[in-house]
């Protein structure tokens, strides 16, 4: 059943919160066992799609089955089958560790004794031990997320869903969240992440949907998603918008593709392969036709970049709905 | 069927549960819960009182404070939805299999057993400044009881507002609310020595009925020659109560289930 069936499955998903149109026939097809990673700006209808996915939220039209089950229909169902670790890491923070566990788990219906024992594998398995009878409040960023995660596994959920799971997080704390998703996924968990960095989506996901508008606009693996925007990029700022042209002429001739222009912060980008000998040779080559340069450097590709490759526009933050 | 109803027996339990463990977790919390009630009743009685021409004042504003404290308790189940519904612990538990009566039970039920405990504390200060109940056993047991019945219809009100506020700012805004109700009430003094118009609404507001009600039942001085609403307090202590359970009990298991949908 499992090897046929599809773990979740969105299709033409539409939502009105007044006028606005969060979603817009957005469509998901995600495989069991796999990562999958909802790649959009604020306010696109990422967690919208999930709060529907989970049944926290009526869909206006279209249809949705998570795990199986119909989210309209059979939403007791469904909650049976899933985990959800929220933007906003949603543990009781005057409890500890292990008393959250534990209600949620009796709230699963565990039983008490159960409930208490499955607490302590998780404590175990997300590295609370330590702070397991301290309040929740006095945890780190990401040791509250990693008790968020925790909660969302009571039941070894058959589809995790993730909303921005290192939203706000410190550099170390989305390491720790990340490796805690790495080893739900080799315990053969599917998941199903919202994220706005793509470095994150590229880390963990097998695949990437791209959201804008309420709408899926790509759907790929990272690699493919990656060759299209171009991998990492190189990115000169002249000094004077005069010497844009020789500017450009440069990188083309190094990157070999014709270069992304930004008139307004002076900007020319193009995507690189070998990314020092670019950077050797670009510099050398603005040097010698006498090009002023502000700024030159290398980056990986952002969100930004993925946008512009995809519609021709810069990733926009829409205003967020109130959900 | 009946497997629906333990769970939600079991689930209410559980949530109730959480509800002693932030007291125990919190014991500073009670101390500041509790501090309110016995504020007010120091307040009232020793300050407001001694400005008051009614004899023994003391016996009529006790029972007054006491249904005064119970309306005010709306405003604590408005906070602690509010505050769950932000954290997004409300969210979490919508996402589980749980049953979706429990959240609110299990509200209830916590905010029940808080509200007895000010009770407690209430006549306890009260006994200790020198206010008696005269009214036998029973009936002092009875005027608890219709205390604690308001106390329990306001609690699907709170749920409703906690919902529908935005944020813990403008729960804590709901005082605006919750003075006028509390006060505008033969709480402090007799809606008659009030002008008409305010009179009027002061006999028709429930905490009115629940405070001449309990005033009865303790035999406590009670306000005399007032119209039908008055006449009838002790009928009017179980009919306001139930009328606002019936209206408000649906619409907070509807907002819950339905929310941000």
């Amino acid at each position: 059943m499992k090897a046929t069936e599809t773990a979740v499955l969105a299709e033409g998903l539409q939502k009105r919160y007044g006028e606005k149109r969060v979603l817009d026939g957005f469509d998901l097809a995600v495989p069991y066992g796999t990562v999958y990673g909802l790649l959009g700006p604020n306010g696109a209808g990422k967690t919208t799609a999930v709060r529907i996915l989970t049944t926290l939220v009526r869909l206006d039209g279209g249809s949705a089955r998570v795990g199986g089950f119909d989210v309209a229909t059979e939403a007791g169902k469904v909650r049976r089958k899933i985990g959800l670790a929220g933007q906003y890491a949603a543990v009781d923070e005057i409890l500890t560790g292990r008393q959250n566990l534990e209600m949620f788990g009796r709230l699963f219906h565990l039983g008490a004794k159960r409930a208490r024992q499955r607490a302590q594998e998780l404590l175990e398995q997300f590295e609370l031990t330590e702070a397991a009878d301290k309040g929740a409040k006095t945890y780190s960023g990401g040791m509250r997320r990693r008790l968020d995660l925790a909660s969302s596994m009571i039941l070894a959920p058959d589809v995790l869903f993730m909303d921005e799971p290192t939203t706000g997080l410190d550099p170390r704390s989305r390491g720790e969240v990340w490796e805690s998703v790495r080893g739900l996924v080799a315990q053969g968990t599917t998941v199903l992440l919202t994220t706005q960095y793509l470095d994150e989506a590229d880390k963990l996901a097998d695949r990437i949907a791209v959201i804008e508008h309420g709408r899926t606009i790509a759907d790929d693996t990272p690699a493919a998603l990656k060759n299209r925007i171009g991998g990492d990029r190189i990115e000169v700022v002249v000094a004077d918008a005069a010497q844009i042209p020789d500017a450009v002429k440069a990188v083309d001739r190094v990157a070999g593709v014709e270069p992304d222009i930004d008139l307004e912060a002076l900007k020319v980008q193009a995507p690189v392969t070998d990314r020092v000998a670019a950077l050797t040779e670009v510099a050398r080559t603005l040097q010698d036709d006498g090009v002023v340069v502000e700024d030159i450097a290398l980056r990986r590709p952002t969100l930004d970049d993925v946008f512009l490759r995809l519609t021709g526009r810069k990733a926009e933050d829409e205003e967020e709905v109130a959900a | 069927m009946s497997g629906a109803v333990y769970w939600a027996v079991s689930d209410t339990w559980t949530v109730v549960r959480r509800g002693l463990l932030h007291y125990r977790r919190q014991p500073s919390n009670i101390a500041w819960q509790l501090g309110f009630p016995v504020v007010s009743v120091l307040l009232f009685v020793y300050v407001f009182g001694s400005g008051m021409a009614m004899e023994d004042y003391k016996s009529y504003a006790m029972p007054g404070m006491f249904a005064m404290t119970m309306a005010f308790g709306f405003m604590n189940t408005a906070m602690l939805v509010t505050l769950d519904k932000d954290k997004g612990i409300t969210d979490r538990f919508r996402s589980m299999p749980m049953s979706p009566m429990a959240v609110v039970g299990g509200r209830g039920v916590s905010d029940l057993i808080g509200a007895a405990l000010d009770l407690a504390v209430m006549a306890a200060i009260a006994l200790a400044i020198g206010w008696r109940s005269s009214g036998g056993f029973a009936a002092t047991i009875a005027a608890f009881g219709l205390l604690l019945l308001l106390r329990f219809a306001l609690i699907w009100v709170g749920v409703v507002l906690g919902l529908m506020v935005p944020n813990q700012e403008a729960a804590g805004n709901l005082f605006a609310v919750a003075f006028p109700f509390g006060m505008v009430s033969s709480v402090f003094t007799p809606p008659s020595e009030m002008p008409t118009w305010l009179g009027a609404i002061a006999q028709w507001n429930p905490v009115s009925s629940t405070a001449n009600a309990v005033r009865d039942l303790f035999g406590n001085p009670v306000p005399q020659d007032g119209p039908w609403i008055q006449e009838n307090a002790m009928m009017m202590a179980v009919v306001w109560p139930i009328v606002i359970t019936v209206v408000f009990l649906p619409l907070a298991v509807r907002k819950y289930q339905r929310l941000s949908a």
